[in-house]
This record gives C-alpha cells, structure tokens and sequence, in this order.
C-alpha cells in the first residue's frame, strides 16, 4: 500500500524558522513519497545533523540520525545490508561538503543506489552563522569576519567530475520540480545527488530566496541533454546562473547490484547452518 | 637428539618471501601431528629491512616462542648478525655461501650449512626469489623429514599460482632437501617425526581466528580500512565473500568504516569491523552514536604500539585504557580481549551475541601479537549459538522502540518490518526515537542504558583461575600475555612452584565481584602487560581498590618470553622483586 500524509505525520511539529528554505525541501520530501508508490517500510531516511537533521522528527518513517557529516556511510552500510529499501539521505551543506566531504566523493564513486538531497543554504544555520563550504569568497560571517578567503566548493562539477551517475539541483522555493527530481532520483539505480539551493533567513542575508530566484533557470528550459557530460560541466561551472534540474544521468550499475552476496539481501541470510569446515581447512 | 622439538628461525630483507616460507615450515610441523607457534618480526616497508619467522614446534602443546634458535635460516649476513646470541654449540645455520662471509661473528661457535645456492637455483630453473624454499627444503633434509609431506605443502601454499611457479618451488624443495641429505647427513641431531594417529590442527592466527569467529556467528556484513596489524581480517574475509556469502566493504576511511557497520547492525545485518589504535581514534565518535541509539555492531581493536604511528608492526597492549573509555559521553560499551586463538574463536561469537542481546557497541580487543602469531588450534567444532537477542521481524500494534518501561533492553525491529517504525538519533530521543531534551525523559532514557552494563555484568563469563586455588603466586594478566604465561606455568609447576594464573577476557563491564575474591586470597601477585603505564593494573585498583604487588612490563613493541616470566617467578617466590 502506497504512502498516504497521514502515514507520516509525525506528533512533532517543525521548529525551523518561519521562511526557511528547509519547509519547501520537507514538503517535496514527503509529496516525493507518497507519489513515489513505496510501501511506507521499505522506505528507511538517514539524516546529518544542522537545522535539516530536524527534519527527522517530523517525519514518521524508519530513520537514522546519526552524526555531523556522516549520513553517507551510514546509509550505505543499510543499503549494504538490506538493498530492498529505499534509502535517503537528508544532509547539509556542512554535512556533505565539509565534515564529510570524503563520504561524498566515495558514494558517487560507488554508485550507491541512495538518493542525497543536501540542503544547501551556504552558511551554517544551528551553530549561528558561520559560512559554509559553498559560501562564495568573501562572504562575511562570524567565522570569517573578514570575508572567506576560500572559494567555494561547487557541488555540482565536483559530483560530475567524481563520476556521478546522477546530478542535479533543486530549489527549495520550487517543490513542483524538486518533488519531481526527488522521484528521479529514488527511481534512479545508483547514488543520486539532489543539491537544493535553500535560504537561511536568519543567517544568510546575501543568498536569499529573491537571489536564487534571479541567479537560477530551469536546464529544460534551455534544451539540456542530460547525457551530455561535457554540457553538464560546462553548465555546472557557471556560477552566476545557476542551472535547476537534472545536470547529468547515466546508467553504470549500483554498488549492490554488482556484489555476489547481494542477490538476497544481507539481513534476509539463513543463519542456522553456516558451515565453516571448508575455512576451517584452509588453516591446515 | 632433538626429536619433535625445534625452534627454526628465517631471516633476510622484506620482499624474499620469508612470510611464506616460516607458514610453510609451519604447516609441515603441524601436518606430522606437532604443536606448532610461530611469532614474526617486520618492519614497515615493502622491500628491504629485516624480517624475521621463527616457528617453534613441539610433540606437546606450546604457547609461545623461545628464546634459542636452533635452526637459523639466513637470507643475507644481517641475519646471522642480528641473532647470533640466540644460537649455541648445537645450532645449525644455513645460508648462501656466496652471500655471507664464513668467517663472520656467530657462525664460529656453530653447525654450518653453506648452500652453493646459484648453482642449486640454476638447476632448478628457479629465480632468486625460491632461494628461502632451498633452504627450507635443506633445513627439512637434515631433520629427515618425510619430503612427501612437504611436497604437498609447497603445493597448497602455491596452488593459486600458474603450475610453473609450483613446479619450481617443489624443484628448488627438492635440491636443498637432497643436497642438504648428501652433504650433512652427520649433522642429524635435530628430528622431525611423524606422531601416529596425531589428529589434523590448523595453524592459524588470532585475526584469522576472528574472522572464522564472526562467520561462524552469522557475519554478513564487514568493513575496514586497511591498518597493520589489523588488515589480515580484512584479507581473510574479502577472500571469503563468495563462499560464505558476506559483503566486505573496503571504506574510504575509519569513520566511514564504523558509520556503515552501525548501519548495516541498524538494517539487522550482523556487522563488523577492525582496525588498530589510530584507526580506532576515528570510530570513537561513532561508538558514542551506536551507543545512544542501541545499534549491535561489533568493533575490533588489534594494537599496536603507540602512541601517532608508534611501532606499527610491533605489539602492544598500551590501548586497554583507550577501548575501554572510548567514545564521548556515558554510553554502555561492552569489551572482551581474547588471549589465544580458540578464545578469539570463541569470544568474536560471544560479543556478537552481547552486542545483539544488548543492543550494546562489542569492542574485541587483541594485539599485533595475537593477531598474526600462527597457533595450532583443533579444529572449532564447538560453535557459540547464535543469540540474536530481542529483535522482531514482525512488530506488534503501537510499538515503540525505546519504551520507558523498566526494561533496560526493549525489542528493536528492523526497516522493511511493517507498523516497526522508530528513529534510531543521535540525539536524545522518546520512546519513539524523536529528539527531545525533556528532564524526565533524558533521565530515564540515560538509566535504561547504563543499566544495560549491570544486567551483563550478571550473566557475563567470568574471568577463571588455571592453577591450584591456593598458590604461592597468583599471576594476573589479560589479552595475548596468555602465551608466554602458560608457557612459563608449565615450566614452573614442573620444577614445583606454586603458581596460578588469572586470565581476564570480559573486562567491561569488570567482572569486580570475581577479581576481588581472587585477589583478596592471593598470597603474593604479579600482573604481566605489554604497556608502559599498566593500564589493566590500574583498572583493577579502580574496580576492586586492591593494589598489585608486583609487575612486569614490557613497551618495546616485543612480546614477553616464558623464560623472563620464570625468572621473575622465582626471584618473587625467593623473596625479592
């Protein structure tokens, strides 16, 4: 039986601030769901901690929050064991972009088949603005005072150049479309990053809804071909207009697809007769 | 004449195969029916150094290395230099001719078999690289040894090789065990014998008895990033996927590592991983997590010495305190150090079965020495069974996964199980699993889990006394010193000493009731470890406030030898230090 609302509403009510960006991306998580046709069970959600982590008690479904920067693995290990559910990661930009940067490039390289929708609002919001990962150079916070010296960390090119097998970028002030890359992306065989531009209203005051809105087109509308690598980067790189939609997809196979003990998942092993006098041999 | 008694060691530069040569001469003892133990020595490089194999084989059951050498096989000059004390009138070295110089320190005061090793390797068509098989073909021929035995175990140890390199090894075999026979058929006073009837073992290390463990206990899922000592679990289980259908994930790093155990123990998976000290540093923050949201995953420590990169290729027991305090905040966490290969058989199925019926993070704790010193071992045909504790796959109406009703473990489900909802957080949490920082709930949340420790402390195994109940001297120790130790007891209560022997495994929760009774009616102690500070000597203060009298230490990444351990023994009993 499909997802319905009620299934996951949660006794909880959000605690974000009003006219955070994180509304929009919960919404099209939960629209995304009961779209998506999924028995409420087989859907299982890991969470990062910052403002977005709260996400997960408002959402009744099997969920893990586990710590800063760590939700890929996380859900990787339980894709590992049991790759009949479907697995989501909801992170941060913090998350997934600094503490657990690594984390990032070895999914895509794994092509786990879990979706990553990484709320994206440039500036560390729960810890009370400090930038971020993505903040552009020179944006000033309370950790850089005097503007970052860095430049930011371009999610998009660096997925596409890691070998992502699916890219693309939402808007948290656009469901409609985010609710359709989410469903994309869950349909997808392999590690699909979802990027959502979001605001932080209380902290981040240069990238607001109003800028996004007037620095951001949808790649449909200019006749983007996802299968085109070379045009996904090119587009990616661009950091003045930003592209929404699916950048890049391709089909290489997930992780757990091509693992011999997959074929039943882990969780589902007989272990009444485990026979180790083959291994045992091997010692003699 | 030695008959069934030999301590052979090879020695020469990393990279010439002295890793499969000592296996090898292992696996022949152990194939006639011998005990067999063996203890290594490299440093860490790829090429080079010196590495050292010294196997020890006996008609009686062993424990540990000795201190002579009674057969050195030297693959350069170094080797001869670097253990010439260890040999004695009796000692037979054998070498290339062409690569030492005769007249060298050490050789003088010694049986010597000089190999014309080019000539020999020509004739078999060999490279540089089958020169160790020469001379273990050599060392075998003057022990007369039945060559058809060792023919077969060249043949297994190289079966996964083209039949060419087999071929060549069993050639090279051959020309040093018939030159060795020809030309020094006088120098027979060592023997190897075949024992009637003698049941089949295996030679195996403690990592590798670990990885056979957590098969044995249902394993399916493990991960790891390679670290020295620990990386033969990793080697032992990838090879294994197909067989026993498991999934071993080599990770990007040690947090990585320990997030996806504890999601795959999360999914209901019976998940793994190891690492060593530093590898350990990084999962300390994911211990905390397993810990707060009740996962079962299973964690193994095998230590090096420290501290930063330390010693890494030697042992160490200098992470007892580390394991025992890891992760940040108060959280239950279960630890069990295993003492010899049958215990980490034994013990990795015991810590599965804690973990699940806890829903408690397991730590096994080892050491470089335990994890690659090969042990005869029967075969282990008396398996732990496997105790999944409180876990549904079918959830009843209104669960909850973390009710607040008196019970210290509540039945968990796993995803993919209808109406068995819960969030497992990191933060604290409800019944539910929704965060919350409700004084009531925080308080009773906090009670249920530390109560787990009491309610295992219960039920948990507890440490055993070998050894007359009443002795002159109790020794106390925990973790690999085992060997050394046994070894030293069979040698004491031979020449009448009253000794016996506490050895810990679970040691958290402390096992304080037992320990104390021991110790309150121990005449003299003596506690044996492989660090600098005596960290299990201070646990047992803490734990049971009783004071150790006497200690031995070791930290210079060296295992202890029975010898030393019998020596101070006696000094004790004589009333000195």
């Amino acid at each position: 039986m499909a997802i319905t609302r009620e299934d996951l509403q949660s006794p909880l009510k959000p605690t974000w601030c009003p006219g955070c960006g994180d509304y929009g991306i919960w919404l099209s998580v939960k629209q995304a769901l009961i779209q998506s046709g999924y028995k409420h069970e087989e859907v299982c959600l890991v969470y990062g901690i910052g403002c977005h982590g709260h996400m997960c008690n408002t959402l009744r479904a099997y969920g893990f929050e586990g710590l800063h920067g760590r939700p890929i693995p996380v859900a990787e290990g339980i894709k590992l064991a049991n790759n009949r559910l479907k697995v989501i990661v909801v992170a941060g930009d913090g998350d997934t972009f600094g503490e657990g940067l690594n984390h990032f490039i070895a999914g895509i390289r794994g092509n786990h088949d879990i979706t990553l929708i990484v709320h994206d609002n440039r500036v560390y919001g729960l810890t009370t603005g400090q930038a971020s990962p993505t903040s552009a150079k020179g944006y000033k916070s309370k950790s850089t005072p005097q503007g970052v010296i860095e430049v930011p960390v371009n999610p998009i090119a660096l997925a596409i150049a890691a070998g992502g097998s699916f890219v693309a970028r939402g808007f948290a002030a656009d469901p409609k479309q985010l609710t359709e890359l989410i469903l994309r992306g869950l349909e997808h065989k392999g590690f699909a990053v979802i990027d959502v531009m979001q605001n932080c209203i209380s902290f981040n005051h240069v990238n607001t809804v109003l800028w996004f809105k007037e620095h951001s087109y949808h790649l449909e509308d200019e006749g983007h071909d996802p299968s085109n690598k070379i045009e996904a980067l090119k587009r990616a790189l661009d950091e003045e207009r930003l592209g929404t939609g699916i950048f890049y997809q391709d089909s290489r196979g997930a992780y757990d697809a091509q693992l011999a003990a997959e074929r039943v998942p882990l969780v589902d092993h007989d272990l009444s007769s485990i026979d180790i006098s083959e291994s045992m041999e091997q010692f003699t | 004449m030695a008959v069934n008694k030999i301590s052979l060691r090879i020695g020469g530069p990393a990279g010439r195969g002295i890793m499969n040569t000592g296996l090898m001469f292992a696996k022949c003892c152990s194939r006639i029916g011998l005990h067999v133990f063996d203890y290594i020595e490299y440093p860490s490089l790829i090429k080079g150094g010196h590495n050292t194999y010294v196997v020890r084989a006996e008609d009686e059951p062993i424990y540990c290395q000795v201190k002579g050498t009674d057969i050195l096989i030297a693959l350069d000059e170094p080797s001869i230099h670097i253990h010439r004390e260890e040999l004695n009138a009796q000692s037979i070295v054998i070498y290339d001719e062409k690569a030492v110089h005769e007249n060298i320190a050490g050789l003088s005061n010694c049986h010597r078999i000089p190999l014309p090793m080019k000539e020999l390797l020509q004739e078999a068509h060999g490279k540089e690289l089958m020169a160790n098989t020469v001379c273990l073909g050599a060392a075998l021929g003057i022990m007369d040894y039945p060559l058809a035995v060792a023919e077969g175990v060249v043949r297994d140890a190289f079966g996964e090789k083209k039949d060419a390199i087999v071929e060549e090894n069993l050639a090279a075999l051959r020309l040093g065990f018939t030159y060795a026979r020809e030309h020094f058929a006088a120098l027979n006073h060592y023997r190897l014998t075949p024992i009637p009837n003698a049941p089949k073992r295996m030679v195996l290390t403690g990592n590798e008895a670990i990885a056979l463990g957590a098969v044995s206990a249902g394993l399916t899922f493990y991960a790891a990033y390679p670290m020295t000592p620990a990386s033969s679990i990793l080697h032992t289980l990838a090879g294994w996927q197909e067989r026993h259908n498991i999934v071993v994930k080599h990770a990007e790093d040690e947090i990585s590592v320990a997030n996806m155990t504890v999601g795959a123990a999360f999914a209901g998976a019976r998940a793994m991983c190891a690492t060593s000290g530093g590898g350990f540093a990084l999962m300390n923050e994911t211990l905390s997590l397993a810990g707060i949201t009740e996962t079962p995953a299973v964690f193994v420590e095998v230590t090096r010495g420290g501290p930063g990169t330390g010693i890494p290729t030697f042992t160490e027991q200098s992470d007892l305190k580390f394991v025992l305090n890891s992760g940040h905040g108060d959280f239950p966490l279960f630890v069990v150090a295993p003492g010899d290969v049958e215990e980490a058989f034994r013990l990795t199925g015991e810590a599965f079965n804690a973990a699940e019926r806890y829903h408690t993070p397991t730590v096994i704790l080892s050491d470089k020495y335990l994890g690659e010193s090969h042990k005869s071992a029967e075969f282990f045909n008396e398996r732990v069974p496997i105790d999944r504790g409180p876990l549904l796959r079918e959830a009843p109406e209104h669960y909850l996964r973390y009710p607040l009703d008196g019970r210290a473990v509540t039945p968990r489900t796993i995803p993919g199980v209808p109406n068995g909802f819960f969030l497992a957080n990191s933060d604290e949490h409800d019944p539910f699993g929704y965060s919350t920082e409700e004084i009531d709930i925080r308080n009773a949340q906090m009670e249920k889990r530390m109560r787990k420790l009491e309610e295992f402390a219960r039920e948990m195994p507890q440490p055993v006394l070998r050894g007359p109940p009443l002795a002159d001297l109790t020794i106390i120790s925990w973790g690999s010193t085992k060997g050394p130790i046994m070894e030293a007891l069979k040698h004491l209560e031979r020449e009448g000493l009253s000794v016996n022997f506490l050895h810990l495994t679970w040691i958290q929760p402390f096992p304080r009731a037992t320990v104390r009774r021991i110790l309150s009616n121990a005449k003299r102690t003596l506690i044996i470890e492989n660090n600098y500070s005596g960290q299990m000597q201070g646990v047992i203060k803490e734990q049971t406030g009783i004071d150790i009298q006497h200690a031995m230490r070791r930290y210079d990444g060296r295992p202890f030898f029975f010898e030393d351990i019998c020596s101070r023994v006696k000094d004790i009993l004589r009333g000195g230090q």
